[in-house]
């Protein structure tokens, strides 16, 4: 073969390496900019949860959007604790929190017990369920007792960890 | 912009994608064999074709595995490990050809399917992670079997002046190179159960906070035994590798600074200790610092041939490098091994060179990206702590090479002729798939069962529950969710 097309050949190969690499990096797209992301999502929830708060005063009885068919919220995210900055994208299925492996969010938290608490969805909300834990679950600040809905924003307080809705 | 995020963030398996870029990497890979031939006007024989079928069919093996076990693993790390094996079966290719002794390329090329088959197999059996963290102390021992094994008499054999090697009759093996697994398992495994006693617990001296001797105990011991026994084996790379996982691993689980300082105090101490008391590595020193002396280049033993030789190569490689098969890289000693950097530096050039580096770069943040992914403790360390064996091995090879740190001898990851290097990172590769897929997959378990029942204490049906403290309930229950609460 010709010294020409071998040289050809040769600048061919250093080419496809770098196309290779330019691909990945294209096809990686956004995918390394984490922090950023949880960070402007934290921002965003932090606002619409000022401006509901004085919404949360209301009676337990009248929602303002009664009857109304709402859309379930869709990500659990953890704004306090170890796994601050976590999110969850939650499906249709109940989701089991505390710091046995086997749970969906296994807490990295010393005072969460191994099934600590439960959530899961029921029509277009969620409920958070107490799973007999050692030091309890706290829902907006009062322990949960029995299983309750949790609105977006309301903090959900399991040890040192606080989670959140989002929509 | 959070529709955007939204779109983003939902889980995809992109295999289509992996296929894609895999396919471009066994057209590099294998293309840069047969360029090889054509340059070097060797005849194609049909071994050539065998050689690329079997190779490609390993591959696109392990992609098919990806599909059915972990959809959605991260499809960037098998394109770019597949590159750079096939890049450096080529360049082994090569050097046989030039050497014209026994060809390593036939043994490199059997290797690479049985690492393959063997992470393909892992990755098929251990489905998940997270079940590693359970051997977590019987991986500590597995390491300390795997270090102490070349010093068995009989067993161990010693080349060039390191006994790091494991004669099994019909092959030598490296046990170190899977006791980097072990170690990092156990790091990972230790960490992520007693980090927080670690932070917590202990006394505070000034402004650093020292541990507990029992918390921090199993993890000195370990470290103590890896580096007294490497120290014992006359093997710098592999200690210095040991160390440097230890120290990320530690400061990723635990973010205190000050222990890094500790840490790095204690390798000027050993690093001065070694120079001064062992010769092997105090001749390596003196190569490092004096390569163009004469006297130290015309070293029978231990000279800086191979180091000097090496930088010619990667001179005469310049910019664009002299094209496959068209250098001399088979002047320098174990260019097929050690110093294959230098080989690919003087035929791919600079700008090769650069683009396998960038390679590295990209299966680093891989590997770190699927550390960040995953929820559980034991996976972030884990994924960190490959990370760290990857980048380490390459910059203790490449340091060596370029002169930056005194040359240890390590393997490069994926490229360097050598078995159990070859094995132990395939098998990285699909430990960190496996964390990638925890990491990226949807969050869809089955149907829970209810774990407490009606009659646990604290706990009533959310089913009769539900409409006393809402308004109107909103809807029927789906059936999923009724499911869930029966």
């Amino acid at each position: 073969m010709s010294e020409l097309a071998v040289t050809v050949l040769q600048f061919g190969l250093l080419l496809l390496l770098w196309i290779l690499i330019l691909s990945i990096v294209g096809a990686q797209g956004r995918d390394l900019m984490v922090s950023k992301k949880s960070r402007a999502s934290t921002a965003a929830a932090r606002s619409a949860r000022a401006s509901s708060a004085p919404a949360e005063e209301r009676g337990s009885t009248s929602t303002p959007h009664a009857g109304v068919q709402r859309p379930r919220p869709r990500t659990l995210a953890v704004t306090d604790g170890p796994l601050a900055g976590t999110t969850l994208e939650l499906g249709s299925a109940p989701i089991m929190m505390g710091r046995a492996q086997e749970c969906t969010l296994v807490l990295d938290d010393d005072y969460a017990s191994g099934k600590h608490a439960r959530l899961f969805p029921q029509g277009s909300r969620w409920f958070l369920e107490d799973l007999g834990s050692t030091n309890g679950t706290w829902l907006a600040e009062e322990q949960l007792t029995r299983a309750s809905t949790v609105e977006p924003g309301d903090p959900i307080r399991i040890g040192k960890t606080v989670l959140e809705l989002r929509t | 912009m959070t529709q955007v995020d939204q779109v983003d963030t939902a889980p995809r398996p992109r295999r289509g994608v992996e296929l894609v870029l895999l396919l471009l990497a066994l057209i590099i890979g294998v293309g840069a064999k047969f360029m090889v031939a054509v340059t070097m006007e060797e005849p194609i024989t049909p071994a050539y074709y065998v050689a690329t079928g079997v190779f490609a069919a390993v591959a696109l093996a392990f992609h098919v595995v990806l599909r059915l076990r972990a959809k959605y693993a991260d499809p960037f790390v098998l394109p770019i490990v597949v590159t750079l094996n096939g890049l450096g079966i080529a360049m082994i290719h090569r050097l046989d050809l030039s050497s014209g002794g026994d060809p390593v390329e036939p043994r490199q090329l059997l290797w690479t399917v049985v690492s393959a088959v063997a992470a393909m197999v892992l990755l098929w059996l251990l489905r998940d992670h997270r079940r590693l963290r359970q051997l977590t102390y019987i991986s500590l021992v597995v390491s300390l079997i795997l270090l102490v094994l070349p010093l068995i008499p009989g067993l161990g054999m010693s080349v060039n002046g390191a006994r790091i090697w494991v004669n099994l009759g019909f092959a030598s093996f490296q046990p170190a190179e899977i006791g980097k697994i072990t170690l990092a398992v156990f790091f990972a495994g230790f960490l992520a159960n007693s980090r927080d006693l670690i932070l917590l617990a202990g006394r505070r001296i000034g402004p650093m906070q020292l541990p507990r001797a029992r918390d921090l105990g199993p993890l000195f011991i370990a470290w103590i035994l890896a580096i007294g026994v490497l120290v014992v084996q006359n093997d710098l790379g592999n200690s210095i590798m040991f160390f440097g996982l230890f120290m990320a691993t530690l400061y990723v689980a635990t973010s205190r600074l000050s222990w890094i300082l500790i840490g790095l105090a204690l390798v000027a101490v050993g690093g001065v200790l070694a120079v001064v008391t062992v010769p092997h590595v105090g001749q390596r020193v003196d190569v490092w610092l004096h390569a163009f002396d004469p006297e130290i280049y015309n070293r029978e033993f231990g000279g800086s041939l191979q180091i000097v030789q090496g930088l010619f190569g990667l001179a005469n490689g310049g910019l664009a490098g002299t094209g496959l098969g068209g250098g001399m890289p088979d002047r320098v000693p174990l260019a097929n091994s050690d110093m294959i950097f230098a080989s690919f530096g003087e035929e791919l050039g600079m700008v090769g060179l650069g683009a396998i580096l960038m390679l590295y770069l990209l299966l680093f943040s891989r590997f770190m990206r699927a550390g960040l992914g995953t929820r559980d403790a034991f996976g972030k360390l884990l994924a960190v702590g490959f990370a760290m064996v990857l980048v380490l091995q390459v910059f203790v090879v490449l340091g060596g090479i370029t002169r930056v740190i005194p040359m240890t001898g390590l393997a490069t990851p994926f490229l360097a002729a050598g078995g159990s290097a070859l094995l132990a990172n395939w098998l990285i590769v699909a430990l960190v798939l496996l964390v990638s897929h925890a990491a990226r997959r949807p969050i869809v378990v089955g149907p829970m069962v209810n774990a407490t029942g009606e009659s646990a204490a604290g706990t009533e049906s959310p089913a009769r529950q539900a409409p006393t403290h809402t308004a109107p309930r909103p809807t029927a229950p789906t059936d999923d969710a009724a499911g869930g609460a029966r």
